[in-house]
């Protein structure tokens, strides 16, 4: 549904990474892997639209990206930001009843319909109980959790997420994974960015490692996430090995 | 009526309705409120009320225009401090902190100086305020990469004090018997000489202004968010900033174009507005457009009733506002967070 052919990416002036051919199917998780600042956000961005290409192009069931309205765009793919916090005190019902901005007439407020499924998507994520709390009082995981129930409520066909564990504590890592995991279950693909390679084996259909803006490797996790690849890639010498208790593979740095 | 509804209407209505009839009994001349009241059912009516003709001529020539004007000015300048806040993403910017009403100062000063008709002073008001805007936004883009907050408020003192010396300019050459006078008292706002005429020319000015705030009430919240966060929402980000940043001007611009400069209502009056409505625009705005056009009506009340001379409105709403903006500062972060 969403390819990439050719695609050069970057800022304006500034070229991030290029040579990026992607094509990314419907209901699959596809990872994302790279050391800081090899091009992961600008290539998202890119992907989104927000960016325009540098050269090659990005392409929505065929049509380019840049033929899309935002709002017909906003109703196939949706995007978790990275969270950062908000200028006014807006509920989580509110934050997340804003994922239906695009199938919302312009001039017109949220209806019993829009209200339904912000519920629902609350409901979905299991959050349904900070409904009412402001978004900017809640913790950074329950503030990650509120982002993935707005994308939901998106009904969107794909998620793209920026680095959706980044700075969060050890069990809202696992928690958002498993909802990572849960979205591609529902039939809703996911392309994620994350410094974790073990939580690839986690949820992830394909994996692609990326280095200086270019993707060095891409296929399934257990083909891709080599020691030697991520060794190559991050700089560290790595341990892949299956761990029969979780019942997959995991990966950690091996440290002298 | 759940209590959010109550703290959103009931209260900023109980207050502007107390604030209208103690505006229109108290005075030099003073009239009952039973007779303020019977003197409006029946001018509304077409008929004589059963009261002296002084005391109708007091309320409806006199206190009636001028609490109109109050109304309309107070409501304009917090509706647009509104939307401005939530544009910049920012609880501290306002009219005056953007440049705005320096900008439209120019513009009017500009016209008094010209003796231009009201509406062309309007107008110069108008583009005065849009380029000033126009020109914060601008170097607020061109730093990105720094503190964007910081930014927006630096720039907006630089823009506001070059103005500032613009508007100095057009004092020195105005004429000191006749227009400098009228520049200066207008520069200190005033709504005194303010005629039914005035009240009536800046209507159409902030229909037009309230129309798109109105319509777009709820993807306002949306352009509060990241503007990248908005446009993957599905928001046309760029277009509807435009439309409601003109908006916002268009407001000021009419509100500054009949009373002058009226500091620091479009940003204490949302503050207080959000804290009983909450951020959603949709309830926001109609809490800071009553409590806007009451706060400046008790006022300016206020101001024909403290001394025997006229206190000009701007030093008094700087006289509340600037503490409260230091109270904000340093103690009230959480009223926004």
């Amino acid at each position: 549904m969403l390819t990439a052919v050719d695609l050069a990416f970057g800022y304006r002036g500034v070229r991030v990474g290029g040579g990026v051919n992607l094509a990314i199917a419907p209901g699959e998780v596809f990872c994302l892997l790279g050391p800081n600042g090899c091009g992961k956000t600008t290539l998202f961005r890119t992907l989104l639209g927000l960016l325009p290409p540098h050269a090659g192009r990005v392409e929505l069931d065929g049509k380019p990206v840049a033929a899309f309205s935002r709002a017909e765009f906003a109703r196939r793919i949706a995007y978790v930001p990275q969270a950062g916090a908000p200028t006014f005190p807006f509920s989580v019902a509110d934050v997340v009843l804003m994922g239906r901005a695009s199938r919302i007439a312009t001039f017109a407020a949220p209806g019993p319909a829009d209200h339904a499924a912000a519920r629902a998507a609350l409901a979905t994520i299991g959050i349904a109980h900070l409904a009412e709390r402001r978004f900017s009082e809640v913790s950074g995981g329950e503030r990650q959790m509120t982002l993935i129930a707005r994308a939901l409520a998106q009904e969107p066909g794909l998620v793209v997420m920026d680095e959706p564990t980044a700075s969060l504590d050890f069990g809202n890592q696992a928690r958002v994974i498993a909802q990572v995991r849960a979205l591609g279950a529902r039939g809703i693909a996911v392309v994620l960015s994350t410094h974790d390679p073990g939580q690839a084996f986690a949820c992830a259909s394909r994996v692609a490692l990326m280095r200086r803006g270019e993707i060095v490797s891409l296929g399934r996790p257990t083909a891709t996430l080599k020691p030697e690849a991520l060794r190559a890639l991050y700089g560290v010498d790595v341990t892949v090995a299956w761990l029969e208790p979780a019942g997959r593979r995991v990966c950690i740095p091996t440290l002298e | 009526m759940s209590r959010a509804a109550f703290r959103a209407w009931v209260i900023p209505l109980a207050l502007l309705a107390a604030v209208l009839l103690v505006s229109l009994v108290v005075g030099r001349y003073p009239v009952g409120p039973g007779d303020v009241l019977r003197i409006i059912a029946a001018k509304l009516g077409g008929e004589a009320a059963d009261v002296p003709e002084t005391a109708a001529t007091v309320v409806w020539q006199v206190r009636l225009p001028r609490v109109a004007a109050g109304l309309l000015v107070g409501a304009a300048l917090a509706g647009s401090g509104a939307v401005f806040q939530g544009l910049f993403r920012n609880p501290l910017v306002s009219p005056d902190i953007l440049g705005v009403s320096a900008g439209a100062s120019v513009g009017a000063v500009t016209g008094i100086f010209l003796s231009l008709p009201v509406v062309a002073i309007q107008g110069l008001a108008f583009a005065g305020g849009l380029g000033a805007v126009a020109i914060v936004a601008a170097v607020g883009t061109a730093a990105r990469g720094r503190d964007p907050v910081l930014v927006l408020v630096l720039a907006g003192v630089a823009i506001g004090a070059l103005l500032g010396a613009c508007v100095s300019l057009v004092k020195v050459l105005a004429d000191p018997y006749d227009q400098l006078p009228a520049i200066t008292f207008w520069l200190l706002g005033s709504l005194a000489s303010t005629t039914r005429g005035d009240v009536l020319s800046i209507v159409p000015a902030i229909v037009l202004g309230l129309v798109p705030m109105v319509l777009l009430r709820w993807r306002m919240n949306l352009l509060t968010l990241d503007d990248e966060e908005a446009r993957a929402l599905g928001v046309e980000t760029t277009r509807l900033r435009l439309v409601l940043i003109a908006a916002a001007t268009l407001l000021t611009a009419a509100a500054v174009s009949i009373s002058g400069i009226v500091g620091w209502i479009g940003l204490l009056v949302p503050h207080v507005a959000r804290s009983l409505a909450g951020p959603d625009f949709a309830r926001l705005l109609p809490v800071a457009l009553m409590l806007g056009g009451g706060y400046l009506v008790a006022v300016d009340t206020l101001a024909r009733c403290l001394a025997a001379t006229e206190v000009p409105l701007g030093i008094l709403t700087a006289a509340i506002g600037a503490p409260f903006f230091l109270w904000l500062l340093i103690a009230a972060r959480q009223a926004w967070r």
